[in-house]
C-alpha cells in the first residue's frame, strides 16, 4: 500500500514538473510577438477589495480582447500593497524591468499620484482606473483615466443632498486620504453655493485605520445635521455608519464611489441600508454593445453582479488597446499621443472622450443599499 | 475663544455619552494592556506580537462562527484555547531559543514574530476585510434617556475587571503565580531553586494570549472589521497604556488603559478641531507622564532600562 502511494506521488510530481517546463518554453517562444501592459493595483492591504475588483475587470478585458496589432497582449500584474511608497517602486519596476508599454492603475488617487512622476519621466502612458482626484492627471501629460473626477462627483452629491431637502450638512473625512479630502472639499464648495455659507456645520477628521468614531459622532449628533457626507475607505466608512446608528443618529449618510464593494455591506450590515453614493456604472445604464458583452462574461466568469470598479478597469484596458491600435506602433510616446486623442471610444461605462487634461467626460450614477444589495437610484449626466 | 467652543456648547447628555464612549474604549485598551504588561512583568520582554495575537484570535472567531457555524459560546471557548496555544507556540519557536541571548535579540525576535503573523494572515485570509460575526445579544443597543449604549460596552468593563481580579489571584495566591514572581525577580536564582522556568514562561504566554483572545472577542464585537493589520494600532496603543500605568504592573495597565481611552474621547469632545490628531494624544500623554514618572504611574522605581 505504502509503495503504491509513493508511486502515485512520484508520478504526480513528474507530471507537475513536465507541465511546468512546458509552460516556460511556450512563453519564451512567444516573447518576440508580445506587447506588455503593466497593471499596478492594491491587491493586499486596506484597499485590497477595490484592487481585486479592478483586476477582475482588466483580466476580463484581456480575455475578450487578447490581441492588438497582431500581437498578444500580456498583462504584467503587480501589487502596490495599498502603500504610496510601494506604488511608486512597483510602477518603476514595471516600466524599467518589465518594459511595459502602457501602465494601468491604480485604485486610489494617493496610490496613482505616487506613480505620477515616474510615468512622466519615463514617458510611458498610464491610465488610471478609479482614481478620481484631479491631481492625478493635472500637469501630467502621461497620466489619463477612465473614471470621472471629484469636482464632478462632489457636485453631483451636493446637488443630490440639496434636492432631497438637506440644508445643514456635516462632513466627516478620512483626513489621511487625498481622495476623501479632495472630494469633501468639492462637495463643500458645491453645497455652499446651493445652500448658503453656513450650510456646512462641521468638518470632522479621522485617520485611515481608525476604528472608534464615537467621539466625533457624539459631537455631530448634538448639531442635528440633515445629512452627513463621509467620503473615505469602505471599511472605515462602514464602521463609522454602524457606530452612528448605534448612537441614534438618523441622518442619511452620503459618500463616494469607494463604497461600492461587497465588504462595505458585509461590515456595515443592516446599518448601511439607505446610504447614497455616486459611482460610474450600473446595469440600468449599460447601453453599449461592449457593456452587454461585459455583463454576460462577468457573470459567467465570477458569478454575481459586476461593480463600477470592474467596469472602469475594463474600460481603462480598452482605452489602452484603442490607443495602441490607432498609434499603429509599440512606441510608448506614440501610444501616448494616440490615447490623448481618444474620442467616442465605446466602453462599458459609455462612450469615452478624453479632455485636454486626460479626464473623460461622462456622467455619474447614484446608488444606495437596499436589502443587502446595491441599487440604482439616479443618473446625472454632464451638462 | 473659538478653541473652547466645544467645551462651552456641550450639553449634559452629550457629556454623559462621551463618558460612556470613553469608558468603553478605555476598558478595551485596559484588557489588552494587561496581557502586554504581564509578559513584561515576568520576562522583562515586550511581546510586540501581542497585537497580532489579538488579530489572529479575531480570525479564529470569524472562522468558528461564520464559516463553521459553531454557536458563539462554544466558539469563544475554542478561540481562547486556540489563541493560548498559538501564544505557547510562538514562545516555543521565537523566544525560548533566545532565553540566554541579550534582551535586544528577543525584542527583535518579537518584532519578527509580529511581522510573520501579519504576513501569514495576509497570505492565508487575504487583505480583504471580513466582518466579525454579529451576535445580537452583544450588539444590541440599550438606551438610557438620550444616552445610547451598546450591550458589549457594558460587558467589556465587567470582563476587564474580572480578568484583572483573576489574574491578580493567580499571580499572588497560587503556586504558579509564586513561581512567576520568582522568575520575574531573578530567573537564574529561580532555576537554581528548582523552578522549571520553561514551564513557568510557557504558562505566562498561555495566560497572556488567553487574555489577548478575550480582548480580541470584545474588540471584534465592538469594531467588527477584521483585517491582517487589525492588531497594529491597538497593539501600539495598549503598549502605551501599559507603559503609562507602569509596565509590569497589572493594576497600572488597567489604569493606563482607562486614561488613554477616556483621554482620546474627551480630547475630541472638548476640542472638535483636533479630531484628526487623536492618535497624537496618546503619544503626548506618554511623553508627559514619562517625563515626570519615568517608570509610569504605578511602576516601581528601578534603574533598569529596556
Amino acid at each position: 500500500m505504502k509503495k503504491m502511494m509513493s508511486v502515485i506521488l512520484a508520478s504526480a510530481l513528474a507530471v507537475g514538473l513536465l507541465t511546468g517546463c512546458g509552460g516556460d518554453t511556450k512563453k519564451d517562444d512567444a516573447k518576440s510577438n508580445v506587447i506588455k501592459i503593466g497593471v499596478f493595483l492594491p491587491l493586499t492591504g486596506d484597499n485590497a477589495a477595490g484592487g481585486e475588483l479592478e483586476l477582475r475587470g482588466i483580466k476580463l478585458a484581456n480575455k475578450l480582447h487578447p490581441e492588438v496589432l497582431g500581437k498578444k497582449v500580456e498583462l504584467v500584474i503587480a501589487d502596490n500593497k495599498s502603500d504610496k511608497a510601494e506604488a511608486a517602486s512597483v510602477a518603476a519596476r514595471l516600466i524599467e524591468r518589465d518594459k511595459v508599454k502602457v501602465l494601468l492603475g491604480s485604485y486610489g488617487s494617493s496610490l496613482s499620484m505616487a506613480a505620477g512622476n515616474i510615468v512622466k519621466n519615463s514617458k510611458v502612458p498610464a491610465i488610471g482606473t478609479s482614481c478620481t482626484n484631479p491631481q492625478v492627471t493635472a500637469n501630467n501629460d502621461f497620466y489619463f483615466r477612465a473614471c470621472f473626477i471629484d469636482p464632478f462627483q462632489g457636485t453631483v452629491m451636493a446637488n443630490y443632498a440639496f434636492k432631497n431637502g438637506a440644508r445643514k450638512v456635516a462632513i466627516i473625512q478620512e483626513v489621511s486620504n487625498d481622495y476623501a479630502v479632495g472630494l469633501a472639499k468639492f462637495f463643500k464648495d458645491a453645497f455652499i453655493k446651493l445652500a448658503g455659507p453656513d450650510s456646512i456645520i462641521e468638518v470632522a477628521n479621522y485617520q485611515t485605520g481608525d476604528k472608534d468614531f464615537s467621539a466625533i459622532l457624539t459631537n455631530i449628533k448634538a448639531m442635528h445635521p440633515d445629512a452627513i457626507f463621509a467620503p473615505g475607505n469602505f471599511t472605515e466608512s462602514a464602521l463609522l455608519i454602524k457606530q452612528a446608528r448605534q448612537l441614534g443618529i438618523k441622518a442619511p449618510f452620503l459618500g463616494g464611489d469607494t463604497w461600492e464593494t461587497q465588504e462595505f455591506i458585509n461590515v456595515g450590515g443592516a446599518d448601511v441600508e439607505g446610504v447614497a453614493f455616486s459611482t460610474a456604472f450600473d446595469r440600468e445604464k449599460a447601453t453599449t454593445a461592449e457593456a452587454k458583452k461585459f455583463l454576460d462574461e462577468y457573470v459567467k466568469e465570477y458569478k454575481g453582479e459586476p461593480s463600477a470598479l470592474s467596469a472602469l478597469a475594463y474600460d481603462a484596458y480598452l482605452i489602452a488597446i484603442d490607443g495602441i491600435k490607432r498609434a499603429n506602433s509599440t512606441d510608448s510616446v506614440k501610444i501616448r499621443d494616440a490615447i490623448a486623442t481618444t474620442k467616442d471610444m465605446e466602453g462599458v461605462t459609455g462612450k469615452t472622450t478624453l479632455d485636454k487634461n486626460g479626464d473623460p467626460i461622462k456622467g455619474a450614477v447614484i446608488k444606495t443599499v437596499r436589502d443587502g444589495k446595491f441599487k440604482y437610484i439616479d443618473f446625472v449626466d454632464v451638462k | 475663544m473659538e478653541f473652547f467652543q466645544g467645551f462651552l456648547n456641550m450639553s449634559g447628555a452629550s457629556f454623559a455619552q462621551h463618558m460612556v464612549n470613553g469608558v468603553s474604549l478605555g476598558s478595551l485598551y485596559a484588557l489588552i494592556a494587561i496581557g502586554y504588561t504581564m509578559v513584561y512583568g515576568i520576562l522583562l520582554m515586550i511581546n510586540f506580537a501581542h497585537g497580532d495575537i489579538v488579530m489572529m484570535a479575531c480570525y479564529f472567531a470569524y472562522f468558528g462562527i461564520t464559516i463553521f457555524h459553531v454557536p458563539w459560546y462554544f466558539t469563544f471557548i475554542g478561540v481562547i484555547v486556540a489563541t493560548a496555544l498559538l501564544g505557547a507556540i510562538i514562545e516555543r519557536m521565537a523566544y525560548r531559543p533566545l532565553r540566554d541571548a541579550p534582551k535586544n535579540s528577543v525584542l527583535i525576535s518579537a518584532i519578527g514574530a509580529s511581522f510573520l503573523l501579519e504576513n501569514l494572515a495576509n497570505y492565508l485570509f487575504s487583505g480583504r476585510p471580513m466582518s466579525f460575526p454579529d451576535i445580537p445579544l452583544f450588539s444590541q443597543n440599550i438606551a438610557i434617556g438620550s444616552i445610547k449604549i451598546q450591550a458589549i460596552s457594558m460587558v467589556i468593563p465587567v470582563v476587564t475587571i474580572i480578568s484583572l481580579l483573576v489574574l491578580l489571584h493567580i499571580v499572588n495566591h497560587t503556586k504558579t503565580g509564586m513561581a512567576m514572581r520568582a522568575v520575574s525577580k531573578d530567573y537564574e536564582i529561580a532555576r537554581v531553586m528548582g523552578i522549571n522556568i520553561d514551564n513557568v514562561i510557557s504558562m505566562t504566554f498561555i495566560i497572556g494570549s488567553a487574555l489577548a483572545a478575550i480582548g480580541a472577542i470584545m474588540w471584534g464585537i465592538r469594531y467588527p472589521g477584521i483585517t491582517p493589520y487589525l492588531g497594529v494600532m491597538p497593539g501600539l496603543k495598549c503598549f502605551i497604556a501599559a507603559v503609562i500605568g507602569g509596565i509590569g504592573n497589572i493594576k497600572g495597565a488597567v489604569l493606563g488603559g482607562f486614561i488613554l481611552g477616556l483621554g482620546e474621547i474627551l480630547i475630541v469632545a472638548f476640542f472638535p478641531d483636533l479630531s484628526g490628531y487623536r492618535d497624537a494624544f496618546a503619544f503626548i500623554v506618554l511623553i508627559i507622564i514619562l517625563f515626570y514618572r519615568p517608570t509610569g504611574i504605578l511602576g516601581e522605581r528601578t534603574t533598569e532600562k529596556v
